[in-house]
């Protein structure tokens, strides 16, 4: 079977958030870039072993500049057997799913595979809007998939539980943790991954419907208010008067 | 014009993030001066109280294809509820099916999106809606350019406002694609509010010393009417529910009160509570990271302060 996972890059969680002296740019001097977690943990890992098991191959796509390569060399790394890179910025959702859609339609996959949301905008939307630019079911938040055939048992989160449903090939599907455990490249993988096929591709044109205007850092929080253990009373009396949550 | 809201059921019951995107979807109307629309997709009575939250028309679509979710399927009648009542604003809730429908209506209506949003939208400089990033240690502002915009709204960020009086449902007919996915299993944890609707959260971690421990914990979030969640360790040794597991890789959530149980506060688990509107730590490490987070802070032995926390509570709320 032919997979196709969809891997972006996020600010690992530790680096610093500034933006540029008017607050209109996202600053990345001196921030540290992974491949976002779902993608790499979960999705690219499961789409890895159902290929291992039913055979077939793993395609990584990715939007975005060269500097991009040493990431998606690393998904290579992991057990992709090879890569697309649209050479774009990847200015909003709709532009990145138009891109990967764009390219995936007339390809033959069996599935698609994101990750649930990046970890820095958290916007879930990209799976979605590739689903619907192809025609496909969507199946977000997966947790767990067997297949049998060209028949999926799929289990997603929802809110407080889950869902179990059944759909078959082809679909887009959006991993969630433990939908596959993470894998580390070892040193085989990386040096394979040097010799695998990374194409380029331009993107096809498409004008942002929606764009960042502007970013806003919120107030720094004023520092804790220490309240004595023996005295619980006067947490409780803080939080209904002074906060007033409770 | 109008402004449809899709609100969101289970088997017939609305709970308060359907409510929020109604007085949202209504705010959001009243601002442009034009209809707030509701739509109910699938079996649900008393769908006409939706007007008291601000619903000025309720659409209803019944039909087999809607019995369960299918996001494809949902779009498809979102998108003939939207040419109906010729809105140009769409509004969801920011749930799990949400969030599968707001990308698909955006790439079918080819309209800018807003994810999460926590502010009804600004006119004055384009049309404008704020959201959470990176871990609430930022806000953004989006512009939507587009003739249609579709926004989900984070739960939470909008109080409900019932002032309005129920109006009459009206039955829409839409030509519906066949579901392609089948509903094997629906498991709901009943009688508990789910942890991203919950406006107070109790929390624990590793401190608890073992799951045998939790009833402390439980006593407390009783008599709060708050849910209970735990750190990712705590998820992974088996001693709680995965469901339960709130963090970068678990759930985000943005309750009104999380309390922190003996939680050290590791970046990646701030990253899943950090828009909390107030936090309280208790942790016996004077030291620990989270204190820095939060707005009211406990040190002290847990397993003393927890007991003595819950009479507390329970005093005043007798009182």
């Amino acid at each position: 079977m032919k997979i196709l996972v969809c891997i972006t890059k996020t600010p690992d969680t530790t680096a610093p958030v500034r933006f540029s002296a008017d607050n209109k740019e996202y600053n990345p001097a001196g921030v540290a870039y992974i491949l976002n977690p779902y993608d790499e943990w979960y999705s690219l890992v499961c789409a890895l072993e159902l290929t291992e098991k039913h055979g077939g191959a793993v395609t990584v796509i990715n939007v975005g500049p060269a500097d991009n390569e040493t990431l998606i060399r690393k998904a290579l790394a992991i057990g992709a057997a090879d890569a697309i890179r649209i050479d774009a910025n990847p200015s909003s959702a709709l532009f990145v799913a138009k891109q990967i859609a764009g390219y995936a339609k007339d390809k033959g996959y069996d599935a698609i595979f994101c990750g649930k949301e990046t970890i820095d905008y958290n916007g879930a939307e990209v799976g979605p809007m590739i689903a619907e630019l192809l025609d496909l079911p969507f199946l977000s938040f997966a947790n767990h998939l067997e297949l049998d055939g060209r028949k999926a048992k799929v289990s997603r989160d929802i809110e407080g539980g889950t869902e179990v449903v059944e759909v078959e090939l082809p679909f887009v599907l959006s991993a969630a943790k433990d939908l596959a455990e993470q894998r580390i490249p070892n040193m085989m993988g990386i040096m394979k991954a040097k010799q695998k096929p990374l194409q380029v591709i331009p993107p096809a044109p498409f004008e942002d419907k929606a764009v960042i205007a502007v970013y806003e850092t919120p107030p720094a929080k004023s520092s804790v208010r220490l309240i004595d253990p023996e005295n619980m009373d006067e947490l409780v009396r803080l939080l209904h008067e002074e906060a007033k949550i409770i | 014009m109008a402004v449809l809201v899709y609100v969101e059921h289970h088997n017939g019951a609305f709970k308060k993030t359907a409510f929020e995107a109604v007085t949202y979807g209504r705010k959001t109307a009243d601002s442009l001066g034009v209809p707030c629309v509701a739509l109910v997709l699938g079996k649900a009575d008393g769908a006409g109280e939706l007007g008291r939250y601000g619903a000025s028309r309720v659409l209803q679509v019944q039909d087999p294809a809607l019995e369960n979710f299918d996001s494809q399927v949902y779009t498809a009648a979102i998108a003939q509820a939207v040419q109906a009542a010729g809105a140009k604003v769409i509004v969801l809730a920011h749930t799990s099916n949400g969030k599968a429908l707001l990308g698909r209506l955006a790439a079918k209506l080819d309209a800018g999106s807003v994810s999460g949003a926590t502010a009804l939208p600004t006119a004055n400089n384009g049309f404008r809606v704020r959201k959470n990033v990176f871990s609430g240690k930022a806000i953004a502002e989006y512009e939507l350019k587009s003739e249609y915009k579709v926004i989900s709204i984070a739960g939470n960020s909008i109080r409900p406002d019932a002032s309005g009086s129920p109006v009459a449902v009206e039955s829409l007919a839409a030509n519906l694609p066949a579901p392609k996915i089948r509903t094997l299993e629906l498991k709901r944890i009943e009688g508990e509010i789910p942890l991203p609707e919950a406006e107070v959260v109790v929390s624990a971690g590793r401190g608890m010393k073992g799951p045998e421990n939790w009833g402390i914990v439980e006593d407390l979030a009783k008599a709060l009417g708050a849910t209970t969640a735990c750190s990712r360790p705590v998820a992974d040794s088996g001693w709680r529910p995965h469901h339960e597991h709130v963090g970068q890789t678990g759930i985000a959530i943005r309750p009104n009160l999380y309390i922190a149980i003996g939680i050290s506060g590791a970046i990646q688990h701030l990253a899943g509570v950090n828009n909390s509107k107030v936090i309280v730590v208790i942790n016996k490490d004077p030291d620990a990271p989270f204190f820095k987070a939060a707005d009211y802070g406990v040190v002290g032995d847990l397993f003393e302060v927890l007991p003595r926390l819950t009479e507390a509570v329970k005093k005043m709320k007798g009182s």
